[in-house]
């Protein structure tokens, strides 16, 4: 699972020399999230389009978090290197004002330092009636997605396209923008979140956000799903991790690991959701928090993909969902998913992109996909929010397996040219399960360094 | 009764227990009456035949992996539980604190007292009447109780000869007794004493009493052959529905009993040899007796509140457990023929009739010795002039027997087979949601040991 072209050139001196000499990527170490880190390790410089309501916002959420605010102008000069540079476009609504974009973001870039983060912040789109206003804000993307592709040394940039109602709350974007500006999201780049309004409880504990919830996470014997369960037992939650009887081993090991509860459960049992709500109902008098990560791969070209290559990874992959939900959602059901809960399911760049050799997987993606955007509007009105991520490339077991070529490849084609690491996966779900990210629904945030594929 | 008397006794009663609550304890009085005990979940990791896949696995492993797949299943990692209590038959001399050792491996907190019980195949049910009794007294609250075999890792004994060499080598003052002792070694001396289950005191195997007690109840061939085939055909449809989804933990890749045949069937039995017993009458077969096998269980108890405190859901209450012994150095009584007594006993106790049950948990160390316990429990004169009963204890539904496999398909760890049945009956009672079982286990020594349990 190591990436040993990347320490070659990282870390060893003569692997340095040559990577420079000839031209070679080189994949930067990305800062991850470690116990007491600062959310920023230098200033940040903000700055925006005419009023700018969100910057203020912005600039309020870097200091609640220690760190230290510049206000940028095309003039500013900067003595320390910037860790972030936050942007408001919001109210940018002809092409004439995407300079002013320009103008600031540009001489900003080039004082950045190691995995800098830049996020700019827009109004979204289709909100908009104008349509030179509403090709302005799509031009956002155009700029992020480019400027995420000539980030150096592991920096990343995104976009957070807010509704106009949620523009004036900044209790609704701290935790969105915290995560992009947080090393957590060290492996998301070149991606728009859509942040809506919603009623989001005013956070004071950024460091255990899911103290006192409970999160049930399947496929959580290895992987990224045992690595999406660490990430949740940091952040405070009790949990139920679920795994197939045959994995029951490991399953345990990991559950024992952070004093979790271990369920030996196919998620394909007829029964799955009344035994995950039992389980939960011993544990808890709620379910704050449904994982759906247990996934499976069959692959075959379409030709030769047989009915139970097809069938097996639809029903582990997708359809396992509709019946678990559907117990789960039922308000009768004791140990059923609370009001104001998350549904958080992983797609995958093949259900973006297709893949050759995965019409099977790719179409279970996909699907995911159509479930979330659906879903959440059918749940708005119990302020439960389904999302989804597609990871990209994750060194894992699974793509430790894919021939040495073909992963290199894999592993290289993205913006930050390196695979991602299951934690990266496990970061960005705990980010949707936060009660600060109630804005965020319907959404798919890929998790893929910015991968080519499918993009 | 006129309405103002029935006002008057009531007003009285009410008055009275306010004075004195019916729950309190007098300070420093630490006598209370017993609590019910009840069983909270069990795990056990898949049983293994000897020599195989669990070929370097230890006991100290084996067990502390089961009960960790426990404390996983009902998320106890951290924990301080009353005690743990469990053994093992076959023991290392370093094994001397087995249990402590495992809890100390486990994810149980290091506070939670252990030790060791040891009383042949029935240690894994005694262990369970030991640590119940405890939380009954009031003197704990919560225990895990459990067993643990190998006979892949049994011990090798040194051959005495050479441990008297050795010894003498030991306590020798100068250098030259220490060689003059190393030398008298001679290689017969260098072959280590194999490890038997023989019976000390009569030399003779487990098999071959047990094939003495067959004939003398008449028990026949096909019917040991029927029994077997059930165990393992009940065993694999348990698998099948699941019921062991939550009562098993993988161990070493193994996810199943690995002695268990589906398609086992009386004519595939038939074609076996016997084993055990000479000449014509010999009717047991290795198909019909248990294999050697290698493999550990845990069971958890504990008091109502501590359930409740933990949200676990109790699976069933532990009723009563009794031990019998038998003496069958003189012949007088078959070595595996303890149960029967021991079951007599408890029934009278608890004013029950062998036909009070739901299920029937008969150990089965050969497919025979549940059929001798059975003839035995139906015959007058056996309860007559060996229990001393006016009336037979009487027969049993069969089809309330074994019914999720035993030992013959499953295996037989020697203490570790009691953990087993205890979860799976406990978990049958919870399934059915009422009712009682009987757990029976015969044991080396003419032990047998039982217990009730009763839905939750
Ligand atoms: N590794 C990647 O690069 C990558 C990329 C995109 C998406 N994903 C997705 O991420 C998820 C986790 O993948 P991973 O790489 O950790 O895979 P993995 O194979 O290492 O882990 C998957 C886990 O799911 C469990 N599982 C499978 N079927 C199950 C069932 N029916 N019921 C319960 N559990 C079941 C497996 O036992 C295993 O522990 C999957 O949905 C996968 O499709 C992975």
């Amino acid at each position: 699972m190591a990436d040993t072209y990347s320490n070659l050139v990282n870390k060893n001196p003569l692997g340095k020399k040559v990577a420079s000499q000839f031209g070679l990527p080189k994949p930067a170490l990305l800062r991850r999230y470690k116990e007491g880190q600062q959310l920023l390790e230098g200033p940040a410089a903000v700055a925006g389009i005419g009023s700018a309501p969100v910057a203020a916002s912005a600039s309020a959420i870097v200091k609640a978090s220690g760190g230290e605010v510049v206000d940028a102008t095309p003039e500013t000069s900067y003595d320390a290197r910037l860790a972030a540079i936050v942007f408001d476009a919001t109210q940018a609504r002809t092409l004439d004002q995407l300079d002013e974009l320009r103008q600031v973001v540009a001489p900003a870039l080039k004082k950045t330092g190691s995995s800098a983060r830049l996020v700019v912040i827009g109004t979204t789109p289709s909100e908009l009636s104008d349509p030179e206003a509403a090709a302005t804000q799509q031009a956002l993307e155009g700029i992020t997605r480019s400027i995420g592709k000539e980030m150096l040394r592991g920096g990343t940039a995104n976009l957070l396209w807010v509704d106009e109602k949620a523009q004036g709350d900044s209790a609704v974007l701290a935790a969105p923008l915290r995560f992009l500006l947080s090393s957590r999201s060290a492996y998301v780049s070149g991606q728009p979140i859509r942040v809506r309004d919603a009623d989001v409880p005013d956070v004071d504990d950024w460091h255990s956000p899911l103290a006192g919830e409970t999160a049930v996470i399947t496929g959580a014997a290895r992987g990224i799903g045992a690595e999406i369960a660490k990430v949740f037992a940091r952040a405070g939650a009790n949990l139920i991790l679920v795994d197939i009887p045959a994995s029951g081993e490991a399953l345990s090991k990991v559950a024992n690991s952070l004093g979790a509860t271990a369920l030996q459960l196919d998620v394909t049992a007829a029964d799955a959701g009344e035994r995950i709500a039992e389980a939960v109902a011993r544990k808890s008098d709620k379910l704050d928090v449904m994982v759906h990560n247990a996934g499976i791969t069959r692959d075959k070209l379409f030709v030769n993909t047989d009915e139970n290559r097809w069938g097996s990874v639809l029903d582990v992959n997708l359809r396992a969902q509709f019946r678990i939900n559907k117990v789960l959602l039922d308000k009768g059901v004791k140990g059923g998913l609370a009001d104001g809960g998350r549904i958080i399911g992983v797609a995958s760049i093949s259900g973006i992109g297709g893949n050759r050799g995965q019409s099977n997987y790719a179409a279970s993606k996909a699907g995911v996909i159509g479930m979330v955007r659906q879903l959440s509007q059918t749940l708005a009105d119990r302020n439960i929010t389904v999302n989804a991520v597609a990871p990209g490339f994750i060194e894992t077991e699974m793509t430790a397996k894919i021939p040495f070529a073909t992963r290199e490849v894999g592993r290289r084609l993205n913006s930050l040219l390196q695979g991602g690491q299951p934690v990266d996966v496990g970061e960005a779900i705990a980010f949707f399960a936060e009660p600060g990210s109630a804005g965020v629904t319907g959404q798919v945030l890929r998790v893929c360094g910015q991968s080519q594929l499918g993009a | 009764m006129t309405i103002e008397s029935i006002r008057n006794s009531l007003y009285l009663l009410l008055s009275v227990s306010v004075i004195h609550p019916l729950s309190s304890t007098p300070k420093g009085d630490s006598l209370m009456s017993p609590r019910d005990v009840y069983v909270l979940g069990g795990n056990r990791i898949p049983f293994v035949r000897s020599g195989g896949k669990y070929l370097k696995a230890s006991n100290q492993d084996m067990l502390t992996t089961a009960i960790d797949g426990l404390v996983s299943r009902y998320g106890l990692a951290g924990e301080r539980l009353g005690e743990v209590a469990a053994g093992a038959v076959l023991k290392h001399s370093r094994d001397f604190n087995l249990t402590r050792e495992s809890v100390l491996g486990s994810h149980l907190s290091p506070t939670t007292p252990a030790y060791d019980v040891q009383q042949a195949c029935g240690t894994g049910l005694e262990a369970a009447i030991l640590v119940a009794n405890k939380i009954a007294l009031g003197q704990i609250d919560s225990a895990i109780a459990g067993g643990t075999d190998t006979t892949s890792d049994a011990p090798l004994a040194i051959n005495d000869g050479l441990r008297r060499t050795l010894m003498k080598a030991n306590y020798a003052k100068t250098p030259q007794q220490r060689i003059s002792a190393v030398l008298k070694i001679r290689p017969a001396q260098l072959a280590p004493e194999q490890p038997t289950n023989g019976e000390p005191r009569t030399g003779l195997s487990m098999g071959e009493h047990q094939a003495i007690t067959t004939k003398e109840w008449g028990i026949t061939r096909e019917a040991q052959d029927e029994l077997t085939a059930l165990s393992h055909q009940n065993l694999a449809a348990a698998y099948d529905r699941g019921f062991f989804d939550d009562l098993i933990t993988p161990y070493l890749g193994v996810t199943k009993d690995n002695n268990l045949r589906p398609d086992s069937t009386v004519e595939k039995l038939a074609k076996l040899k016997p084993v055990f017993g000479k000449g014509e009458g010999a009717t047991m077969t290795a198909g019909n007796s248990t294999p050697l096998t290698d493999g550990a269980s845990a069971v958890l108890l504990g008091t109502k509140e501590w359930a409740d405190e933990h949200k676990i859901t109790p699976l069933a209450r532990f009723v009563d457990g009794e031990t019998a012994a038998v003496d069958y150095v003189t012949g007088n009584e078959g070595l595996l023929m303890a149960p029967p007594y021991a079951i007599a006993r408890l029934l009278q106790r608890n004013n029950l009739t062998l036909q009070d049950f739901d299920f029937y948990e008969i150990h089965e160390a050969f497919a025979s010795t549940v059929l001798c316990h059975l003839a035995a429990m139906e015959s007058a004169e056996f309860c007559k002039e060996k229990l001393g009963l006016e009336a037979p204890l009487g027969s049993i539904d069969r089809s309330k027997l074994n019914v999720n496999g035993s030992s013959l398909a499953a295996g037989h760890p020697f203490a570790a087979t009691g953990g087993r049945i205890i979860a799976s009956a406990a978990k049958q009672l919870h399934e059915k949601g009422s009712g009682r079982a009987l757990i029976s286990i015969c044991a080396a020594g003419g032990l047998g040991v039982v217990a009730i349990l009763e839905a939750a």
